[in-house]
This record gives C-alpha cells, sequence and structure tokens, in this order.
C-alpha cells in the first residue's frame, strides 16, 4: 500500500466495528477494519456448518437494530430485510402451554384461559413497560452524561437526564425505582399470578447473565428488551432473512459502498502506542499499519489488557476492566432437521412454529436451572429459546428440512472441572434431552448439530468468557459505568484509541449504537 | 381464534354481505343484509334483534356488595331500588373515567355489572376487606337487544309478565316460553327496547323463539352499523371511540372526566367515598374544562361546499369514527369523534369534544369536511344531545 496511512482503524468486523466503520467512511474519512476471522459479523454471522443448512451460528433474532442505523446505511438497499417472528409459545409439562400472539384479542383470549386477572394485567403492565421504555430511551441515543464530571457538556447532558425524570408523574418514577432494584421475578409478582407467564416474561430479564430470576437488579433487564418496541416498530422481534450474518453483511456492504475497505483473516496483535498515543496496530503477521484514530470493536479486557497492554493505561482503569464481569452463561445448540419438530402441546405444523418457542414453565424451573450454575455446573434442564429459522425464510435449509436454534441457559463460562469436548456434548445432549419431552420426535430428526458453549464463543468470536454482550448487562455496568467510570464514551486513557463495541454504552445485542455514537464522537457529533 | 357468540349458529347463517367486525375479542356481524340501511330503520319503525353477548359482565354478590359498587361508581348505588338499573361511569383517583356500563340490582345483595373493558382486577382491587364475591359471568351469560317500537309486543307475546308496568331502566325477571331470562328495559338506541339476559346455553332457543313471535311484527336482525348510526343519534358515547379509558391513556390529555363528558348528572358527591370522588368534587367547583356536545351541520353550507366543486351534497351514511378537527373563529378548538348522516332526522349529526366556552346549544362552530380531497370548514352549531328522543322510549 502506497500510503500506509488511515484516518481511522477498526480492530475487529462485529457489526459494530462495521457500523463505526461506515459511518466514519460516510463522513469522508479513510477507514480499515481488520478482522481476525475469514468472516465479518462476529456474533452476528451465518455460516454452512453442514452443507445446505444455514445456521445464524451466534445471535440468531433482530430487535434492537436501530432504525436510524437502517436508515443511514440504507441497509434494505444492502440486502437487510427484518421478517416478524409472530408468537411465542411455552409448552408446559402437563400437556398444555401458554402462547403470546401479537393480535391483541387472540392474545388476550390465551392469557385468560390461564388467568382472567393476568389477561386484563398484561395491557396494563404493557402501558406501563412502555412508558418506562421512553423515560429510559433517550439514553440509548445520547453517549452517556459522567455525573462525577464537570465538563459543560456532561452537565448540560445531566440537566437533560434530570429534566427528563422530573417530567414522569409520581407512579411512573415509583415503577422505574422498582425497575432499577428488584429482581424480575418479584416485579413480575406484582403484575401477575399464572407460572407460565411469569416464567417466560422473566426469561428476558437473565439473557446473557449469570443472574436467575430471583436476583436484584433483573426487572431493569426485561425493560431493556422492551426499547426495541419503541421506534414505530410495531413487531419488536424480527428474523433478519438469511439469518442474523445478513444483519453484518448489509452493514458491510454499505461500509465498502461508502469506500471503507474491509480485510478479514486480518488479525490485530498489538495497538502501538507511542508517548500516550496510538498511531497503529500490528498485526500477528508482522505487518504494522498507521492510522490517526484507532477503534476498537472487542471487549474492554481484550481491548486493555490484551492489545493495548495493562503498562499503557492507568492502574484505576486496569483494575475496573479486571473487575468487569463477563461470566459467559449461555449457549447455543444450532440443528439441521430432516422434518418438522412435533410439539405435544400443539402438534403438527402450524403458526406457533413461525414464533419463539420458549422452555420457560415457571420463574421456579428457570432458577433451579441457575442453582445449578451458581455453584458450577450446567443446568440438567436449561432454559431455552428455540426458533425455526427455516419456517420465516425456508432458503435456510433445502426444501423440507429445517434448521433448529436453540439458545440455552446456564451454562456457565467456569465450568467445575472445565469445558472438555465431552462436557460440552453433555450439555448438548441436556438441550436435546429437555427438548424432547416437549417433542418427542426431535431425537429423530436431528441430522447434524452443533453445540457452543461460552468456551467455544470465546474462542471463536473472542467475546471474553464468552459473555454474549461483551460483558452483562447489569446495572453496575450499565450508562455511564459502561465500561468503566470516567471512561464510557467511547475515548480512552490512550489519545486516539477509542471503543466501539457492545461492552461501550448502551451494550450488547445486534443494536449497532455503540458503533454508530463511538463514530459521532470521533468525527464531534455526539450529543450528551 | 376470534370467539363467536353463543348466537353465532344464527347470525352468521343470516350474515349475507359477510361483513363482520370485532368486538371484546368476538366476531359480530357489522351488517348482515349487503347495506345496514333496512336494519337501522327497523330499530326505528318496527323491531331490530341485536347480539349484544360481548359485553363484559360480572355478577356482584354478598353482604357487602352494594358497599363495593359504592366505592366504584360515582353514582348511589345504596339508593338503587331491587330491580333497578343504572348506567354509569366509573374513574380513577384522579377522576378519569376508566370505564362505563350498567349496574343491575337483581336482588338485596346481588348485581350485575356490565362493561365495555374487563374489569375483574378493578372490581377485585376495590374489594379488598369487603364481604363480597365476584364472578366473571361474560361467557356464560348470553345478552340480545330487542330494540324498537315493536319491541313490547313481541316480547309479550312469549312471556307472562306484564312488560306495559316495566319502566325505563327497570329488570323484571321472566320465562321466555319456558326459558329462565332477566328482561331489561335497556338499551343502546334511544328507542324503546329491552334487552335480554340468558344462559349462554338457551340462547338458540331464546333467538329462534324471539324471530318466530316477531316475524309479524318485522322483527330484523341488526349488526353493529345499524347499531352504531342509532346510538349517535342517542347521543350515547362509546369507549375507545369517543373515550379513551384512563387505564390506557398514554398521556394525561388523553383522559376525560365524566364532566368533561357530559355524565356531571352521574356523579354524587354527596356520597361519602368513592374512587376520584376528590378530584371531581374539586371539579365540580372549578368547572369542567371541556364538554362533550352534539353538533349538527348546516345544509345549505354542507351544500354550497360541494357546490363548488360542481356536486351535490354527499354525506356519510355508514357512521365514522374518526377525530375530525372542529372549528370556531378560525382556530381549531377541539374534534368530532363519531358522526354520521342521520337517515330519519335528514342531519348530519356529529358527537365532539369541545371546550366548555364554546359548549353552549345554538353556538356556532364549524365540522372539518373534505369535498373532492380538498379540506373545508361545513358552519355546524352545537345543540342538545340526544339528537332523537321518541316518547315511547320512556313511556
Ligand atoms: C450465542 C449468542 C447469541 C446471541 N443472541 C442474540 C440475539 O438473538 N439477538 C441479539 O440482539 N443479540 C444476541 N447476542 C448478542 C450479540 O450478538 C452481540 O452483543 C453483538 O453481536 C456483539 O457485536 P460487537 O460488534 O459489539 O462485537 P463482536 O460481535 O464480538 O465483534 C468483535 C469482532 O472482533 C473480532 N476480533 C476479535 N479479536 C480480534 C483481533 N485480535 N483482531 C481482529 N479482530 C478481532 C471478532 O472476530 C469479531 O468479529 C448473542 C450473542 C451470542 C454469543
Amino acid at each position: 500500500m502506497a500510503n500506509n496511512t488511515y484516518d481511522a482503524i477498526v480492530i475487529g468486523g462485529g457489526h459494530n466495528g462495521l457500523v463505526c466503520a461506515a459511518y466514519l467512511a460516510r463522513a469522508g474519512r479513510r477507514v480499515v477494519v481488520l478482522e481476525r476471522r475469514e468472516r465479518v459479523g462476529g456474533a452476528a454471522v451465518s455460516e454452512q456448518v453442514f452443507p445446505g443448512f444455514t445456521y445464524s451460528v451466534f445471535s440468531y433474532v433482530v430487535s434492537l437494530l436501530r432504525p436510524e442505523i437502517i436508515r443511514d446505511l440504507e441497509l434494505p438497499r444492502h440486502g437487510l430485510h427484518v421478517l416478524p417472528l409472530e408468537s411465542t409459545l411455552t409448552p408446559l409439562a402437563n400437556g398444555d402451554y401458554l402462547a403470546q400472539w401479537n393480535d391483541h384479542d387472540q392474545n388476550r383470549r390465551e392469557l385468560a384461559r390461564h388467568s382472567l386477572r393476568d389477561a386484563e394485567a398484561y395491557d396494563e403492565f404493557g402501558r406501563l413497560m412502555h412508558q418506562m421504555a421512553r423515560a429510559v430511551k433517550p439514553f440509548l441515543g445520547m453517549a452517556p452524561p459522567d455525573p462525577a464530571s464537570l465538563a459543560p457538556r456532561d452537565l448540560a447532558g445531566l440537566a437533560r437526564v434530570a429534566r427528563h425524570f422530573r417530567g414522569l408523574h409520581r407512579g411512573q418514577f415509583h415503577a422505574l425505582h422498582k425497575l432499577l432494584t428488584m429482581s424480575a421475578a418479584d416485579y413480575l409478582d406484582e403484575w401477575f399470578e399464572s407460572e407460565a407467564l411469569k416464567g417466560t416474561k422473566s426469561a428476558s430479564g437473565i439473557i446473557g447473565t449469570l443472574l436467575g430470576p430471583r436476583s436484584p437488579g433483573t426487572a431493569y433487564v426485561l425493560l431493556h428488551h422492551y426499547m426495541g418496541e419503541l421506534d414505530g416498530v410495531f413487531r419488536a422481534w424480527g428474523f433478519a432473512k438469511g439469518g442474523n450474518g445478513s444483519v453484518s453483511a448489509a452493514i458491510a456492504a454499505s461500509a465498502r459502498a461508502l469506500g471503507a475497505e474491509i480485510r478479514t483473516e486480518a488479525p490485530v496483535a498489538r495497538v502501538l502506542v507511542e508517548n500516550g498515543r496510538a498511531t497503529g496496530v500490528a498485526l500477528e503477521s508482522g505487518e504494522e499499519i498507521r492510522g490517526t484514530r484507532i477503534v476498537s470493536g472487542l471487549d474492554p479486557r481484550r481491548t486493555f489488557l490484551d492489545l493495548v497492554g495493562a503498562c499503557h493505561v492507568p492502574g484505576e482503569l486496569v483494575e475496573a476492566v479486571r473487575r468487569f464481569r463477563f461470566r459467559g452463561a449461555s449457549a447455543k445448540v444450532n440443528l439441521a432437521l430432516g422434518a418438522l419438530p412435533d410439539f405435544t402441546c400443539m402438534p403438527g405444523r402450524g403458526p406457533h412454529l413461525r414464533g419463539a418457542i420458549s422452555i420457560s414453565p415457571s420463574v421456579d424451573y428457570l432458577e433451579r436451572a441457575y442453582d445449578e450454575a451458581k455453584y458450577g455446573e450446567f443446568s440438567r434442564r436449561p432454559y431455552m429459546d428455540v426458533v425455526i429459522p427455516s419456517m420465516i425464510d425456508p432458503a435456510m435449509a433445502p426444501p423440507g428440512k429445517h434448521v433448529m436454534s436453540i439458545f440455552a441457559q446456564y451454562a456457565p463460562y467456569r465450568l467445575n472441572g472445565g469445558w472438555t469436548g465431552a462436557r460440552r456434548e453433555a450439555f448438548g445432549d441436556a438441550v436435546i434431552d429437555t427438548l424432547s419431552e416437549y417433542a418427542p420426535n426431535l431425537k429423530s430428526i436431528i441430522l447434524h448439530r452443533q453445540v457452543l458453549t461460552p468456551a467455544d464463543i470465546e474462542r471463536t468470536v473472542g467475546l471474553a468468557e464468552g459473555n454474549i454482550f461483551q460483558g452483562e448487562l447489569s446495572l453496575q455496568q450499565m450508562f455511564s459505568l459502561r465500561p468503566a467510570p470516567a471512561w464510557a464514551k467511547y475515548r480512552t486513557p490512550v489519545d486516539g484509541l477509542f471503543m466501539c463495541g457492545s461492552g461501550t454504552h448502551p451494550g450488547g445485542g445486534v443494536m449497532g449504537a455503540p458503533g454508530r455514537l463511538a463514530a459521532l464522537t470521533i468525527l464531534g457529533r455526539a450529543s450528551g | 381464534m376470534l370467539k363467536t357468540t353463543p348466537f353465532h349458529a344464527r347470525t352468521a347463517a343470516l350474515c349475507v354481505s359477510h361483513a363482520w367486525r370485532r368486538w371484546a375479542g368476538y366476531v359480530v356481524a357489522s351488517a348482515y343484509e349487503l347495506s345496514h340501511e333496512r336494519e337501522y330503520h327497523a330499530i326505528r319503525s318496527a323491531a331490530a334483534l341485536i347480539d349484544v353477548s360481548p359485553l363484559y359482565k360480572y355478577l356482584v354478590t354478598g353482604a357487602d356488595s352494594a358497599r363495593l359498587l359504592d366505592r366504584m361508581v360515582p353514582r348511589s348505588v345504596a339508593r338503587a331500588a331491587i330491580g333497578q338499573v343504572l348506567y354509569t361511569p366509573w374513574c380513577d383517583a384522579a377522576g378519569k373515567v376508566l370505564d362505563d356500563g350498567t349496574i343491575a340490582r337483581l336482588g338485596e345483595t346481588e348485581f350485575r355489572v356490565t362493561s365495555a373493558e374487563p374489569s375483574l382486577r378493578w372490581l377485585e382491587a376495590n374489594a379488598t376487606g369487603l364481604e363480597v364475591a365476584i364472578a366473571d359471568a361474560s361467557d356464560a351469560t348470553a345478552a340480545l337487544a330487542l330494540q324498537g317500537p315493536n319491541a313490547r309486543a313481541i316480547l309479550q307475546e312469549l312471556t307472562d309478565v306484564d312488560l306495559a308496568s316495566l319502566k325505563y331502566f327497570r329488570l323484571t325477571a321472566a320465562r321466555l316460553r319456558r326459558i329462565p331470562v332477566t328482561i331489561s328495559r335497556t338499551g343502546y338506541t334511544g328507542d324503546l327496547g329491552y334487552e335480554i339476559w340468558l344462559d349462554a346455553g338457551d340462547a338458540l332457543a331464546v333467538w329462534d323463539a324471539l324471530v318466530e313471535a316477531g316475524t309479524h311484527y318485522g322483527i330484523t336482525p341488526a349488526g353493529m352499523l345499524a347499531l352504531d348510526v342509532a346510538r349517535i343519534e342517542a347521543g350515547l358515547m362509546l369507549l375507545d371511540v369517543d373515550y379513551v379509558s384512563a387505564r390506557k391513556a398514554l398521556i394525561e390529555s388523553q383522559t376525560s372526566t365524566p364532566y368533561e363528558l357530559d355524565l356531571g348528572w352521574t356523579v354524587d358527591l354527596g356520597k361519602e367515598a368513592f374512587v376520584g370522588r376528590d378530584a371531581l368534587a374539586a371539579e365540580a367547583e372549578r368547572g369542567a374544562a371541556w364538554r362533550f356536545v352534539g353538533i349538527e351541520v348546516d345544509w345549505d353550507s354542507l351544500e354550497r361546499l360541494h357546490a363548488e366543486a360542481g356536486l351535490a351534497p354527499r354525506v356519510p351514511s355508514a357512521p365514522w369514527r374518526t377525530s375530525v378537527p372542529i372549528y370556531a373563529r378560525s382556530n381549531q378548538v377541539g374534534y368530532a369523534t363519531s358522526g354520521v348522516w342521520s337517515p330519519l332526522l335528514k342531519k348530519y349529526i356529529a358527537l365532539a369534544h369541545v371546550p366548555t366556552r364554546w359548549a353552549a346549544p345554538g353556538t356556532p362552530v364549524d365540522l372539518e369536511v373534505t369535498v373532492e380531497h380538498q379540506r373545508k370548514r361545513a358552519a355546524a352549531r352545537v345543540v342538545k344531545k340526544p339528537f332523537f328522543d321518541p316518547e315511547r322510549k320512556h313511556a
């Protein structure tokens, strides 16, 4: 390369790195993305692990992807099409089920079958969560102000936050307080009586954390999952045609069209720091690339401890990064199926197979699954969120055949005795055995199975301890504390070094917000 | 799937229009025939048979049942006689209307409550510490409205109870050809009419008996469109159309108080306590900021606006339920929420929310109308509700 200096070097071609690069390129910057793997996308990739069957290998549904990113980067033109997920089915041990449908009347009727009171409370609960999400949402779109800083920009940001909260009614303020302090289970107990409903709703409070539904703080995570519903996105949870890799592919295509360069199989070994300033990166191959700004899409641990090196970072930040909680707890099982699974509670092919299937019959069930993980074992009967992508996008599998995506918890990163091949397959068996209790034909239709433990996730994508969000979405790691107090605004103590991954505000999920906000910060356009 | 009412086997066979609509999770006929017009005229000239089973119904019994309802609604329930039916809204603590419906006193300690939205939780929330039993009878109870000048004669053919002595907003137990029912002289049409409450299991037998006895009297099954025309003429409001329940409102300005909905007559501030009383007492003192009024469009103005476009006047023969601006002195001051061409009165009428200063009958206002894609303002004036109030309703 003739001129080996870039305006910006983005380390890691996860979807956030790609979003950041696209926005920088859009502003006319000369950008290169360096991705370790042979493909971009990080935890948002589609792969034909078994010929003819496309797996969304890690992440598998889209809810939080920011609409402004879809518009700004013209993602539909670059191939993105998010299809609706229509329902959630919770099969129960007694052969019954709880279904949640998009249609209000249909949903109310089904809930009333379990509890008339829950059917009534459901709308009110939804309205309150909507209001709470509205109260919290402005923070997702703004770089988090630092409460301890006296900089005018932080003060202005804090004033906005305060004004905003003053605008809440007393009842709303109390609800917000509860959401910030309670466990998902306790919060839901205030509203509902049906175990299946509470189990299924509380599941969204534990995704990606080594916490149970009765752990304080999990109520807030419930709210995080309502956020996607606000942007006029009528059906919040969706499935990207072609799998979640097509989200990354669309962003990458947009970035390239805007002039960004994307290099795969280009693992970065080190960030080059000279006189406290990041000046470039060294690849594992030895190649050095120079750039005015270095942007890391990796989690804080990899960024500061592996690539930059503790010697270039203030001690207190090193400490904060060491304390940052990863504790991966989630695993993924991908299946190629010769036929459709047949659920005892709702036999045959039906609309329920186009939605999510949640193995969350009660709060107790989830808490028991957590109990095992708390002491270093995997759940023998895990919580699972199952989708059959080929029911929504038939191109995911050969005609008449199917793929199944199973997100399972808990599989603790720090398994007693460590993860071995045998333990991995034992966990895979636990998942299949448990699911077979509800869909007895499952074992007989499996053509191929891929089990990914947190250890595998860490090894493949680089996510520390396999935490799916680059760090738990617990309250002490959110907003102005993500990833560390005073360094929550995509900047770092190393001049010229920025962060843009899920380890920064507003956190994990295929959302793109960290990548966009980091780019705006670099371009000097961030609000807040 | 949506629910079907206990009369579905009959209504489905009659619904040649295939025009169904949703009501509280049920499918009900919008119009049985291709147009709702004959069904409407049956309400006003003969008798219409309307399936109103989707209403939510609750049985409240026990020593404290009157106390519970008195706690919940602004009208005085304790004073209601056995056999009396009360129409009433009910409010949250801020005095904002949650729902409206009827309370029928079936016995000293037995009431049937009807509502537009599910109300089990609200009844239970107000019942803490009281000796009451609350049962959701929504699915188990079928309901038919028989409305129109011939309604009494038809019913009388089927029962020994003397209906001539059943007064407006009173009810009686009766047998229709041996089938036990409750007959209340109530309805949503502003006409002479009855509502018949029965076990869902008896639904088809009762339907068949009414149709058989009513044929000579011109009984006509009527759907929701015909009912909607009649209830607008009667000036009766509809939840989710004319007002938003405080339970669903996302912002304060979407809520309404009974005074603002012209239901001040239901508020008994003499009662010691009920939900929302303090807020309503304060409002009574202050005066309501808004009013729910009748609007009558000036025909000449409508004709002129159409003539400018080279058209004869057009009027909405089917009722509309969108928000339409109301102007006064060229500013938007309010909004209409329901409107229709009244085929009987030959008037274009609407129900509207306006600030109190524009609410006096006779006040000139403008209603937005669209003529050939252009938004125009038709002259109108505020009029007293109901638009149509026949003697026979009470007589
Ligand atoms: C199993 C699983 C299921 C999930 N399910 C969902 C879901 O359904 N919906 C949802 O919204 N979210 C889900 N998530 C979370 C979501 O996928 C992640 O939060 C998000 O994809 C992270 O994106 P990122 O760009 O911040 O980081 P990553 O995707 O982690 O990107 C980091 C990139 O950096 C690369 N890299 C690492 N080290 C180097 C190096 N030294 N040099 C160069 N490149 C390097 C990696 O290969 C990777 O491509 C899931 C995650 C997992 C693991």
